[in-house]
């Protein structure tokens, strides 16, 4: 192992890699070049700087509260100082990290160079995204820094709307602001994938990154308006009064729950969709393999799309609803799980005789798919009736969607930024940081969660400042575990802005794989293409690369 | 299992039941993991790439496998669900001869009262294999009443009645959490589920001072409240004849059939507009706001109470059958 790349691909007469004359990022240095831009490349690097902030400090807040739980007697802490602190944690990291991530950075980069288009259909709603994401994050960071907000962040009623004494309306300001950011950002993918496809580029030929985000972006549309105006009734009953949730007034606090699941379901597959995209483009490069089951794992996720939006109840079993509503529940709930079972299934079988290459973003990949497997598997516990009613509300749970959250979707968030760094910025990073950093993750990452399985079987809840001292041992494991993740998270950081420094040219295509967006240079230039490409052949074809160069 | 680390105690009649479905799914998931990370780990050595410029053969999908792949997960999970199924349908049935405790929550306490009367707050004191129902209702925010020795849990919701039920089955003090996030002190609302031997537990019961069982309070305010004065024991009231009505189906106005169970009851005291008997009209005002939860809870003990009286006695009307 040297600490140099692999020589990129390079046919017998084209040059050694090296800057483009011009590119998306030349092509204008000021301020106003950036705020004002509608190329969907700046933009997504605009997302890139906002959500990498938010998750500094929704990190922040990660490490507060695996500080606090080394003890048990929340001696580090007040107790409303830790319940601000775990609310701000799930705020940040749902809202203005993980729902964004992918999409508003890779997708809106990606999506259209990968169609052969020269934008997204409405590029100036694109930056209005953006606005709304940053006035979105600016109300609910007042909101968390002058005084906070301590509902945690499914605000159930009604300690939300009648009894919370923290910045619950500013909070909820911020969200629904942030909340027509995702909308306008479906919208836009919808038409794009729609209406800007290259010619020849149908439908079973798009790379699955695009149908990842077209499932995805259906979601967002059709699911964020139900959050968006949950969050207006909250606001109209805590300062008008209205009963909605308020039994004193006629109203029913488990509707709150129906209504914020509805959305809040669905949006853990706007979070783990698009993420499951990249695992698709990194793993056919790195095995140079087509994809196998190419149409299953598309159509995948759209199923995962679909039967999403009918599993919301799964977190109500001890509400006490209907039993046989229950059950209706849980046999969906366990009809979701087999879609991402498939696509689990086909990645491993395109690793099968394959060509693999052991490069950051496939150690990221292997990574995905040991965390994923588990996250994905424990859902089993949770969406099974018996097992569930012990488990819900303890930390069972917690490390459940964190194992997908974490495993799983930011796993796939750093391979998709180490495989698409050198196409968005044309510089390398050095190897064996990166591959170093991945495993590092991966240890910190399982070494911080997985004692948490056992302190949610052994019966701790969930959102407790302070614990009986039996829970002390595996307590501080966690928390080591965390400060491992902490650190593992800061090596990306400084290579890959070393990488910007140092400017070693990445070339057109430094992985050799397949794909209209190695087919333009690192960075690429403003309008996409010198030419527009015409597609004539199956995504994947490993079998064409390494002949004259003929697109697709 | 008592005493192997990170499993907890196993103390009621149900937890061996959850505990079995708990591991068979460890066991798929223990399986599938290893299974598919070796197979990765497997093909990512020996098939790691050996030439830089080298292509390898191309393969296609298979739609065997793909139904494969498909069907033995389906079979699999739709066994966890039946199982998981039947478990639950056990958990929401309690057993006709338990005994009912009431239980309010509120920020951030327990509030007991058995059924004799006794009143405890934060800690549960009862008998070794002998069925218990809790019945719940919290006075402010959701609450959830979680005993992980005997892996029941149930949310406590305002305005309602939830239901739970276990048999203990070792004697000994367990951990009470509350497991619904309800503000400043929800981490230290907790408390002890205390099981004595039967002996032990009336020994303990008649200690202390001779309650007030919630019957006695419940009839006390029946009258106080002026519900006698509808809900007459002969059949000359603007009311219903509440003889005998628990656990009856009552037919209502709009013809469609509902069981009496503790939530009728509390619902029909603090909103009687919502459910009205056939034959009845809607003249009863609501109480809502002019009695307690754990009011509430007397006056359901009281009507539960009422009983059919024997033969030879006048007959209640109109009578609803189920």
């Amino acid at each position: 192992m040297n600490t140099d790349v692999m020589p990129p691909m390079t046919t017998p007469q084209s040059p050694p890699p090296a800057f483009p004359a011009d590119s998306y990022l030349s092509a204008g240095w000021s301020l106003r070049s950036w705020l004002l831009t509608k190329d969907h490349k700046r933009i997504a690097i605009l997302y890139l700087l906002s959500i990498s902030a938010m998750f500094v400090l929704g990190a922040v807040y990660a490490a507060i509260i695996r500080w606090n739980l080394l003890v048990p007697d929340g001696s580090h802490m007040s107790a409303d100082a830790y319940n601000k602190t775990f609310t701000a944690h799930g705020v940040i990291m749902v809202f203005f990290f993980l729902i964004p991530s992918i999409p508003a950075v890779f997708g809106n980069f990606l999506i259209p160079i990968m169609i052969g288009a020269r934008d997204l259909a409405f590029p100036r709603i694109n930056l209005l995204s953006w606005y709304l994401y940053v006035i979105g994050a600016g109300f609910t960071l007042y909101a968390l820094f002058t005084g906070g907000l301590d509902t945690g962040w499914t605000f159930y009623t009604p300690y939300s709307t009648v009894f919370a004494q923290s910045n619950v309306e500013l909070a909820a300001i911020g969200i629904f602001i942030a909340g027509f950011s995702s909308i306008l950002t479906g919208l836009n993918f919808i038409v794009t994938i729609h209406k800007m496809r290259a010619p020849g580029l149908t439908w079973f030929r798009l790379p699955l990154f695009v149908w990842a985000h077209y499932a995805t972006a259906l979601i967002q549309v059709l699911g964020t308006p139900v959050i968006a105006i949950t969050i207006v009734l909250v606001a109209l009953e805590r300062i008008f009064h209205f009963g909605f949730f308020d039994p004193n007034r006629g109203g029913d606090p488990i509707l709150f729950q129906h209504l914020f699941w509805f959305y809040s379901h669905p949006a853990v597959y706007i979070m783990i969709l698009p993420s499951m995209g990249v695992i698709s483009e990194v793993i056919s490069t790195f095995s140079r393999k087509r994809v196998f089951g190419y149409s299953f794992v598309a159509m995948s996720s759209l199923a995962i799309a679909a039967i999403g939006f009918l599993v919301w109840a799964h977190h109500m079993f001890v509400t006490g609803m209907a039993v046989y509503s229950a059950m209706v529940f849980s046999a969906l709930t366990y009809l979701v799980a087999i879609p991402s079972a498939i696509k689990t299934f086909n990645w491993t079988a395109t690793l099968y005789k394959g060509s693999i290459s052991w490069d950051t973003p496939m150690i990221y990949v292997f990574c995905f798919l040991g965390l994923f497997l588990i996250g994905g598997l424990t859902g089993l516990f949770l969406g099974n009736l018996g097992t569930d009613v012990h488990l819900t509300d303890t930390y069972f749970v917690v490390a459940h969607f964190h194992y997908i959250m974490v495993g799983g979707a930011i796993m796939g968030y750093l391979g998709a930024l180490h495989f698409w760094w050198p196409k968005m910025f044309g510089v390398r990073y050095p190897e064996a940081w990166g591959r170093l950093s991945a495993v590092l993750v991966f240890v910190g990452f399982n070494l911080t969660f997985f004692p948490q399985f056992l302190l949610g079987y052994m019966g701790m809840p969930r959102r407790y400042h302070v614990y009986p001292d039996e829970f002390q041992v595996l307590n501080v494991l966690s928390s080591a575990g965390a400060t491992v993740l902490g650190f593992a998270y800061l090596f990306p950081a400084f290579y890959l802005l070393f990488s910007l420094l140092k400017r070693q040219p990445a070339g057109d295509n430094p992985w050799g794989a397949t794909g209209l967006e190695w087919r333009t240079s690192s960075p690429p230039p403003t309008e996409n293409f010198h030419e527009m490409p015409v597609v004539s052949g199956e995504p994947y074809d490993y079998s064409k690369l390494g002949k004259e160069a003929v697109l697709v | 299992m008592k005493g192997l680390p990170w499993l907890p105690e196993s103390a009621s009649s149900i937890s061996g039941e959850v505990d079995a479905v708990f591991f068979f799914i460890v066991a798929v998931t223990v399986l599938f993991t290893v299974g598919i990370s070796l197979a990765i780990l497997f093909f990512a050595i020996r098939y790691r790439r050996r030439a830089p410029g080298e292509v390898p053969p191309d393969t296609h999908g298979s739609v065997l496998l793909e139904l494969a792949w498909t069907l033995v997960p389906l079979g699999l999970v739709a066994l966890m669900f039946v199982w998981g199924s039947m478990v639950y349908f056990h958990m929401n049935r309690p057993p006709d001869d338990a005994m009912t405790v009431n239980v309010v929550a509120k920020r951030w306490m327990w509030k007991f009262q058995h059924p004799t009367g006794q009143r405890e707050i934060n800690e549960l004191h009862v008998p070794v294999g002998r069925a218990v129902k809790v019945v719940l209702t919290s006075e402010d925010v959701i609450h959830s009443f979680f005993v992980p020795a005997f892996r029941i849990k149930k949310d406590v919701v305002p305005g309602r009645y939830n239901v739970a039920w276990f048999r203990a089955t070792r004697p000994g003090s367990y951990h009470l959490f509350c497991a619904e996030y309800c503000g400043t002190e929800h981490a230290r609302m907790g408390g002890r589920i205390v099981v004595m031997e039967p002996e032990q537990y009336e020994t303990w019961l008649a200690g202390g001072p001779a309650p007030e069982s919630p019957v006695a309070v419940g009839e006390k305010l029946f009258t106080e409240l002026n519900c006698i004065t509808c809900h007459r024991p002969d059949s000359a009231g603007r009311g219903p004849l509440l003889t005998g009505l628990f656990g009856r189906r009552v037919t209502l106005a709009g013809g469609e059939t509902v069981v009496a169970d503790e939530a009728y009851i509390r619902e029909s005291i603090v909103n009687p507009a919502a459910k009205v008997v056939a034959g009845y009209q809607p003249v009863m005002p609501t109480f809502m706001g002019q009695v307690s939860e754990e009011q509430l809870l007397a006056l359901v003990a009281y009507i539960k109470s009422l009983q059919v009286p024997a033969e030879g006695a006048p007959a209640p009307a109109p009578a609803s059958q189920s």
